[in-house]
């Protein structure tokens, strides 16, 4: 097994990030899967950042304590990270701004000499960083071009300067096959949003999830679809909800807090029938909580949220294919049944890099139930759902309404009406309950005749696959989260004699529902630091149970 | 449906006797009946209602609607409008509804320009809730949660109209219907956002009938298209004081418009895909 890390540090405003997705998609592009954390604190400039970069020839999807080389762009990156570096590890430095051990090269020095900006300093970083690792600068110049479409000719200049300043150390492996995608959690969720038939996507601006609203505001035009961004959450979902009573497959994003802003528009959707995608990325909370640092507490909130009861769909992917097919899943599954359908991501899966594939797999289209005329949009049916029909249609009127409403959506407070509008509602969830427990809709890995059993979701199962190592341990991770999958659950649960819970909140989220459901766990591993566990960290955790 | 079939349904009107949402009612449908009849197809209609008294008239209209929420009339119909520019998208408001919980919506739409067209109902009081004050209620007004009278001045929602960049600015009256009727064409036919305030009683909780009768007058609109006019034609009544109450149209003027008049793409969703995802190889 062929793997290696980079940690890359600095002040905000040294393009730490950037650096980190040039490099991870270097390694890509030599056909390493590559996965990339970032850990930044909530401001513009200063501070520290860093991240790392983990490229192996096998999927990966958490980082480890062990680090091979570190890019010092400042002193704190030494002196906070030195220790995790490896035996053989090396610190590439900024000489003008680090004292190490290592390799130590002039960034302004180099930036001044062919007149660049001081963000360049990256630039030559990378350069310094794959001669040393032995990578030919043929390898790295086409990437450089493609991720630096301005002032390309000063970058490469950058580079090729920093890369002829230090010795070759290495010959790092080339793994080979074809470049591979290199994106973001977000960006993947966008990119399958647009697979399941995606119009519209409605936000306002919130740490973890923004990153959507700029991958997809970004592709707009070319994609041919809407892309806003009004006054707040509240005009967030009502707008998305008017676009979609108008026709439009339409989703939103948010973090926690825009989410509860949210929370009247959700009922409103679950009463008017009305179809939406929320991706909701979680940061750790209450309130304002951590804006840049992750956690999983938000899960039961988002089962409950909303007054009144209405039937909604939640998933949560935990790498790049499932991002994929789970968000373009969630337009389909949204129109199909018309219900709020949700993405649970956090801020480890949405700023998080993973290495995906060309060739992705989304679902395929359903097909809706036809209207019948004269129209009603709220028409009795054996499944709960009336078929959509879309303004202007000539000849029908098309009525949507928040309150207990007739088929024809005219408001009531009929009792015998009020009771059949709730046992559609109810009938609806039926139907989306038998559709949604299917064998695919839970993740099993790990040794699955294992007595040990751990249960986690979202984006900490990356981080247990790997952690669980060689110990004998059955992994079982839900990506549909509701309707839980109690059918295909109970399935993969046989035989299990202890339930480990391994997730980021404080009390145990996850735990409450498999008690509902019938699986008490008896182990909770629980982290609410707003930092994803290392590989080695979880280990720890694990073994003591095991 | 067609032209014959009538624009008002069956459904029980439970409006109290004497409000002023009848008059309100009966000029939208007069005025939907002539651009009918002038080749704008009834289909192409969306009513959007928020929630209070005012909100019923969507149930009352054979119309396609979407009965939203308290407050927020407005981005949904926005949504809706950026969906198909061909519909005519008409906000029916109350002054609680979106003069309190759905200010924020209303001064975004007048920045944008949205092209939709909002009518408020402003009877100066909560009327579903049974009489509470609203933004506009009178300075000294005693409701059920302001025994002692409200000790703030109402809000001048002309000014702030004309202040957040609203592109046509009208005030009416219910009972001067024909003037109502001109009002409502001419706002529907603008191009961009169109705010008409709507002075009319609540029979139950606030008459003014003989208030409005004495203090209202038709302004002229001979400068419509000239801003500082307009504020100095709002400002002639605080919504306290005793007026003139100057009802038309105070303010017209053209600017771009959301939704862009823009050729609708459709590429092929795949190849799209399969872009992005080279770019990122």
């Amino acid at each position: 097994m062929i793997e290696y890390s980079v940690l890359v540090g600095g002040k905000a405003g040294d393009g730490i990030s950037q650096a980190g997705q040039i490099i991870g998609s270097i390694f890509s592009s030599m056909g390493y899967y590559v996965y990339q954390y970032v850990d930044y604190p909530s401001l513009i400039r200063g501070g520290h950042n860093y991240c790392i970069i983990r490229a192996a020839d096998h999927p990966v999807a958490a980082y480890r304590n062990e680090i091979d080389v570190i890019l010092a762009f400042d002193q704190q990156s030494t002196d906070k990270h030195a220790h995790r570096l490896k035996p053989d590890g090396i610190i590439i430095y900024d000489t003008n701004r680090v004292k190490a051990k290592g390799i130590g090269i002039s960034l302004s020095g180099i930036i001044d000499q062919f007149q660049g900006l001081p963000v360049m300093g990256n630039t030559a970083m990378i350069g310094a960083l794959f001669q040393y690792l032995g990578v030919p600068w043929e390898t790295i110049e086409p990437v450089l071009v493609k991720k630096m479409p301005k002032k390309t000719e000063i970058n490469l200049n950058i580079a090729k300067s920093a890369f002829s300043q230090v010795q070759s150390n290495r010959n790092l492996p080339v793994p080979g096959g074809d470049a591979r995608p290199f994106m973001t959690g977000n960006e993947w969720i966008g990119l399958g949003l647009l697979a399941g038939g995606l119009d519209a996507y409605i936000a306002y601006p919130m740490t973890p999830s923004s990153g959507i609203l700029h991958f997809l505001a970004e592709i707009a035009e070319d994609a041919g679809i809407i892309v806003y961004h009004p006054e707040s959450e509240i005009a967030v979902i009502l707008m998305a909800l008017g676009l979609a009573y108008a026709g439009k497959k339409t989703a939103v994003g948010t973090s926690g807090g825009g989410f509860c802003l949210m929370t009247e528009g959700l009922s409103l959707a679950g009463q008017s029938e009305i179809p939406i995608v929320i991706v909701v990325s979680q940061r750790y909370g209450p309130s304002t909580g951590l804006p840049t640092y992750t956690g999983q507490s938000d899960l039961l909130f988002i089962c409950h949220a909303g007054h009144g009861e209405f039937p909604r769909w939640i998933a949560a992917p935990a790498t790049p294919r499932e991002a994929y097919y789970l968000s373009a899943l969630a337009v389909q599954v949204a129109w199909r049944f018309q219900v709020p359908a949700f993405i649970l991501s956090d801020k480890s899966f949405s700023e998080g890099l993973y290495t995906g594939d060309k060739e992705m797999k989304a679902p395929a289209e359903f097909p809706y139930p036809k209207p019948s005329v004269p129209y009603q949009r709220y028409e009795e049916s054996s499944d709960g759902i009336s078929p959509i029909l879309v303004p202007p249609e000539q000849g029908e009127v098309i009525k949507v309404n928040s309150y207990t409403h007739n088929e024809q959506g005219i408001t009531t407070e009929d009792p015998a009406i009020t009771i059949k509008m709730a046992e559609k509602r109810k009938q609806k969830a039926i139907s989306l309950a038998a559709f949604s427990d299917t064998a695919d809709s839970i993740s099993v890995s790990g040794n699955p005749e294992a007595d040990i059993c751990i249960v986690c979701w979202g984006s900490v199962r990356g981080q247990v696959a790997e952690a669980v190592g060689d110990l004998t341990v059955r992994v079982i991770s839900p990506l549909i989260i509701e309707p839980f999958p109690i059918n295909s659950f109970t399935k993969v649960m046989q035989k299990v004699k202890k339930i480990l819970v391994v997730e980021e909140s404080a009390t145990g989220q996850m735990d409450k529902i498999l008690r509902e459901k019938g699986f008490p766990p008896d182990e909770l591993i629980l982290r609410y630091d707003g930092r994803p566990s290392s590989i080695e960290e979880l280990h720890e955790h694990i073994r003591r149970f095991v | 449906m067609n032209q014959a079939t009538p624009l008002i349904l069956e459904t029980k009107n439970t409006w109290c006797p004497g409000c002023g949402n009848f008059a309100i009612q009966h000029s939208v449908k007069f005025v939907i009946e002539e651009l009918e009849k002038e080749g704008t197809p009834r289909e192409n209609f969306v009513l959007v209602s928020g929630i209070g008294c005012h909100a019923k008239i969507v149930d009352y209209f054979n119309l396609n609607s979407f009965y939203s929420l308290h407050g927020r009339t407005i981005p949904v119909a926005t949504g809706i409008k950026m969906a198909n520019p061909d519909l005519h998208v008409i906000c029916f408001a109350g002054d609680g509804d979106l003069y309190a919980e759905g200010l924020d919506h209303l001064i975004h739409a007048a920045k944008r320009n949205i092209n939709i067209t909002v009518i408020c109902h402003n009877n100066r009081v909560y009327g579903l809730t049974t009489g509470q004050y609203t933004p506009t209620s009178p300075y000294g007004y005693r409701g059920r949660s302001t025994p002692a009278g409200i000790h703030e001045p109402p809000l001048n929602i002309i000014e702030m109209l004309l202040g957040s960049g609203a592109g046509f600015v009208a005030r009416a009256y219910t009972r001067k219907i024909s003037h109502l009727r001109r009002i409502i064409r001419e706002a529907i036919l603008h191009p961009g956002f169109a705010h008409i305030d709507v002075l009319q009683i609540c029979a139950t909780f606030f008459n003014l009938t003989s208030f409005y009768d004495e203090h209202v007058y038709e302004t002229s609109e001979a400068n419509v298209s000239q801003f500082d006019v307009a504020c100095r034609t709002g400002q002639q009544w605080n919504y306290s004081d005793e007026g003139p109450i100057p009802i038309g149209i105070f303010f017209k003027t053209f600017k771009p418009t959301l939704p862009e008049n823009r050729e609708e793409k459709h590429p092929v969703r795949t190849e799209v895909i399969k872009k992005i995802i080279e770019s990122y190889s």
